[in-house]
């Protein structure tokens, strides 16, 4: 991208401009995301920054909506911090409540997904597959047709075979909605794969299952973890599903968090997405890790 | 030609066989063992993801509200309205109700009122014409002391009892399998001579509805192709270690929370939030000027743009990285100007690119739902909001089937299509 010595006037001032323009889109991109972090620690109810936070006034800034967070819900928020207070929050307090079933979801959602999905990615990336694009085109619809069509159609379907109001028809959801993401993640991890190396370990007298755990798996192994990361976001961030066949004590955090948007947003939300950041930060930081791992196991050096 | 033939055919394996049967017979193996490593999954989305879609279709052409009561409890299932369905067997559509016909509806608001299913079918028939639902429960209230000659009885109740509408609606009602949600859903009704008419100008919504979702999702495929473009074509252009750095200002959105982002625009664009409060503290606006950003069809493009930019990017950029950029240098020294030279060699490569970003873009918008419920106020809702209202609020459940029906359809056309020219196997995701 850099600017030809011969580049005439016109050009400099329209390579400046463009990289302006990209900056600011770049911005656009990450500054919603960003601004949630120093207001959540906003010391008033407000969604916008005091003055005596734009002059960095230490009085400006408190922990106060992260406080909130564990208080809300408990029986005696007030009392003295000792092990029967914290008992008391990890008990009683909604959000992490709310998280406990956020995480018991997301898991078995993960597991259930990423393990079927794996295998029929096996299956899809084997060139004898007999229709293959059809059946690639079922398993990956859940992602393209809308939630809010799936929600429906799952709430005719619960009410009818008695899931709906329970843990199991929210996992099997779940899993249905992150099945894609693991289809895609292994499959583009299984193309660069030598299927020779199968073929020596089968000929060396391993038995299928055996290639599959010593051989193949520790080599799509990269793949297989970003598509269940990918699988687990998906269960940690869906709330139209939830909204629909959920009980009404079954709150999760996107759920709380709509809620709460809905009714009375408060800073308090802003806590929680700034959580929620650093939770997608890291789980992007892995992600990456894994990619480039990848790469250099397959040769595929980045060009 | 038949010697080299014969001469195939007389190959064998070591055991015998022909050896073309052998290959074959192999080939079916291997052919079925693929497919068994992808039953479990298909059966798994079969069961969980499809049979629901089609039983939600089936609800969309389906409501027995008018014909049968299922007990809560015993699930013990009453067949209703028996009598005035055979009337209405017995005579064709457009027949004055006689007196047979009110003595029908009399004796089957007996069963109604022991079942307690009087509400059941009210908000049946209410469907089809308003106001029909209170006439119900207050007839079955008074069942009991209907008396003959009852077309008499009936309008002591209430004269709208001899109102055609109504008597159409009933008609419509009485057989459980209709098209008349699809009708309403395209803003149609049937009169009372079983023709389709429009509805009232003022009661016209759907159509609107649709359309609107339709000119908002181009409107945000054009933003996020305008905005991914020059960032995609910087990221593709740069060295590898410092596009993999910017990659993440794009990749970040993507794995942050909908609902996470969601907020953080309704945090930017409030009337007394960051982006107002920005305006007014550097004096571009005066403070009673404010501009409402928010719960109207300004926030749903925003924030829309901003979530659905990722799809954009991701696409271009893997169609622009493998791009030669001798060729536009070779362009440049044939003397073209570097406008032309992005016009008539670089901008038709990235062709494809566009195309698969953007059917993907509005794939996901036509049906997108948080965001607007979110920040789209009264003018900026999209037609998946209006199917979340029918579910949970009207609770008219076979008209939301209806509309999701439809929108179901128009995205499974554009699927097919971006299947045909992208190919599902060339989605990727970071």
């Amino acid at each position: 991208m850099a600017l030809p010595k011969h580049a005439d006037t016109l050009e400099r001032v329209w390579h400046y401009t463009y990289l302006v323009i990209c900056g600011l889109i770049f911005l656009f991109l990450i500054a919603p995301i960003l601004i949630v972090i120093p207001l959540s620690f906003n010391a008033e109810p407000y969604f916008t920054f005091t003055e005596k936070m734009l002059a960095f006034d230490p009085t400006g800034y408190s922990t106060r909506w992260y406080d909130l967070l564990l208080t809300f819900g408990m029986d005696s928020p007030e009392g003295a911090r000792d092990g029967s207070w914290w008992r008391d929050a990890w008990a009683n307090s909604a959000w992490i409540n709310a998280a406990k079933n956020s995480v018991i979801i997301g898991f078995f959602s993960t597991l259930l997904a990423t393990a079927l999905g794996t295998l029929a990615a096996l299956g899809l990336s084997r060139p004898e597959m007999p229709f293959r694009r059809a059946i690639m085109a079922v398993l990956i619809s859940p992602m393209i047709v809308p939630i809010i069509i799936t929600a429906t159609g799952l709430f005719f379907f619960y009410s009818k075979t008695g899931l709906a109001n329970s843990y199991g028809g929210i996992i099997l959801a779940h899993a249905t909605l992150g099945i894609p993401f693991v289809i895609i993640t292994v499959t583009a991890t299984l193309v660069g794969f030598d299927h020779s190396l199968t073929r020596a370990a089968a000929s060396l007298g391993a038995t299928p299952s055996k290639t599959f755990f010593s051989i193949t798996l520790p080599l799509i192994l990269p793949g297989v973890i970003s598509g269940a990361l990918f699988a687990f976001v998906t269960s940690f961030d869906e709330v139209v599903v939830v909204l629909f066949v959920a009980a009404h004590d079954q709150q999760t955090i996107p759920r709380q968090m709509w809620n709460g948007i809905r009714e009375q947003i408060s800073p308090a939300i802003l806590s929680v997405a700034t959580l929620l950041v650093i939770f997608s930060v890291t789980l992007l930081t892995v992600v990456e890790l894994l990619r480039r791992r990848s790469e250099k196991q397959r040769g595929l050096s980045p060009s | 030609m038949t010697a080299e033939t014969g001469a195939q055919d007389a190959l064998v394996t070591a055991d015998g066989k022909p050896l073309k049967a052998a290959l074959r017979a192999a080939q079916a193996r291997s052919k079925r063992r693929a497919f068994y490593l992808v039953a479990p999954l298909l059966v798994f989305i079969l069961l969980t993801f499809v049979a629901p879609i089609l039983q939600m279709l089936h609800q969309s052409i389906h409501n027995d509200g008018f014909t049968m009561h299922e007990d809560v409890i015993s699930h013990e299932r009453t067949p209703l309205m028996v009598n005035l369905r055979q009337w209405f067997d017995e005579n064709p559509r457009g027949t004055a109700p006689d007196e047979a016909a009110y003595a029908a509806i009399a004796a089957d608001l007996l069963v109604l009122r022991e079942v307690k299913a009087g509400g059941q079918v009210g908000t049946r028939v209410n469907y089809e014409r308003s106001r029909s639902r209170s006439m119900f429960t207050k007839a079955v209230r008074r069942a009991e002391r209907l008396e003959p000659p009852f077309e008499a009885a009936f309008m002591d109740l209430d004269e709208d009892w001899a109102d055609p509408e109504l008597w159409a609606a009933m008609r419509s009602s009485a057989s459980a399998y209709t098209m008349n949600f699809y009708l309403a859903a395209i803003d149609k009704v049937r009169a009372p001579d079983g023709s389709i008419t429009n509805v009232d100008e003022d009661r016209a919504l759907y159509k609107k509805l649709f359309g609107r979702t339709l000119v908002l999702s181009l409107l945000i495929t054009f933003l996020t192709f305008v905005l991914a473009y020059p960032i995609a074509h910087l990221l593709a252009t740069l060295p590898l270690r410092y596009s993999n750095l910017l990659m993440i200002f794009v990749l970040l959105p993507f794995w942050t929370s909908l609902l996470v982002r969601t907020t953080s625009w309704m945090v930017l664009l409030q009337s007394q939030g960051v982006l107002n409060d920005a305006l007014v503290g550097s004096g571009i606006l005066a403070d009673e000027n404010r501009v409402q950003l928010m719960y109207n069809q300004a926030g749903t493009v925003i924030a829309m743009t901003h979530i659905l930019l990722p799809f954009m990017v991701l696409p271009l950029y893997s169609v622009m990285r493998p791009i030669n950029p001798s060729y536009v240098r070779a362009a440049r020294s044939l003397g073209a100007t570097s406008w032309t030279a992005f016009r008539r060699i670089y901008f038709p490569q990235t062709v494809p690119g566009i195309g698969a970003g953007a059917l993907l873009v509005f794939i996901l918008a036509v049906g997108y739902y948080i965001t607007p419920a979110l920040v789209g106020g009264a003018d900026g809702t999209l037609i998946s909001n209006l199917i979340a209202y029918h579910m949970t609020g009207s609770l008219n459940w076979s008209l939301a089937a209806a509309l999701a029906g439809m929108l179901l359809i128009g995205i499974l056309i554009l699927y097919w299509l971006y299947d045909l020219l992208v190919g599902i196997d060339n989605l990727k995701l970071g």
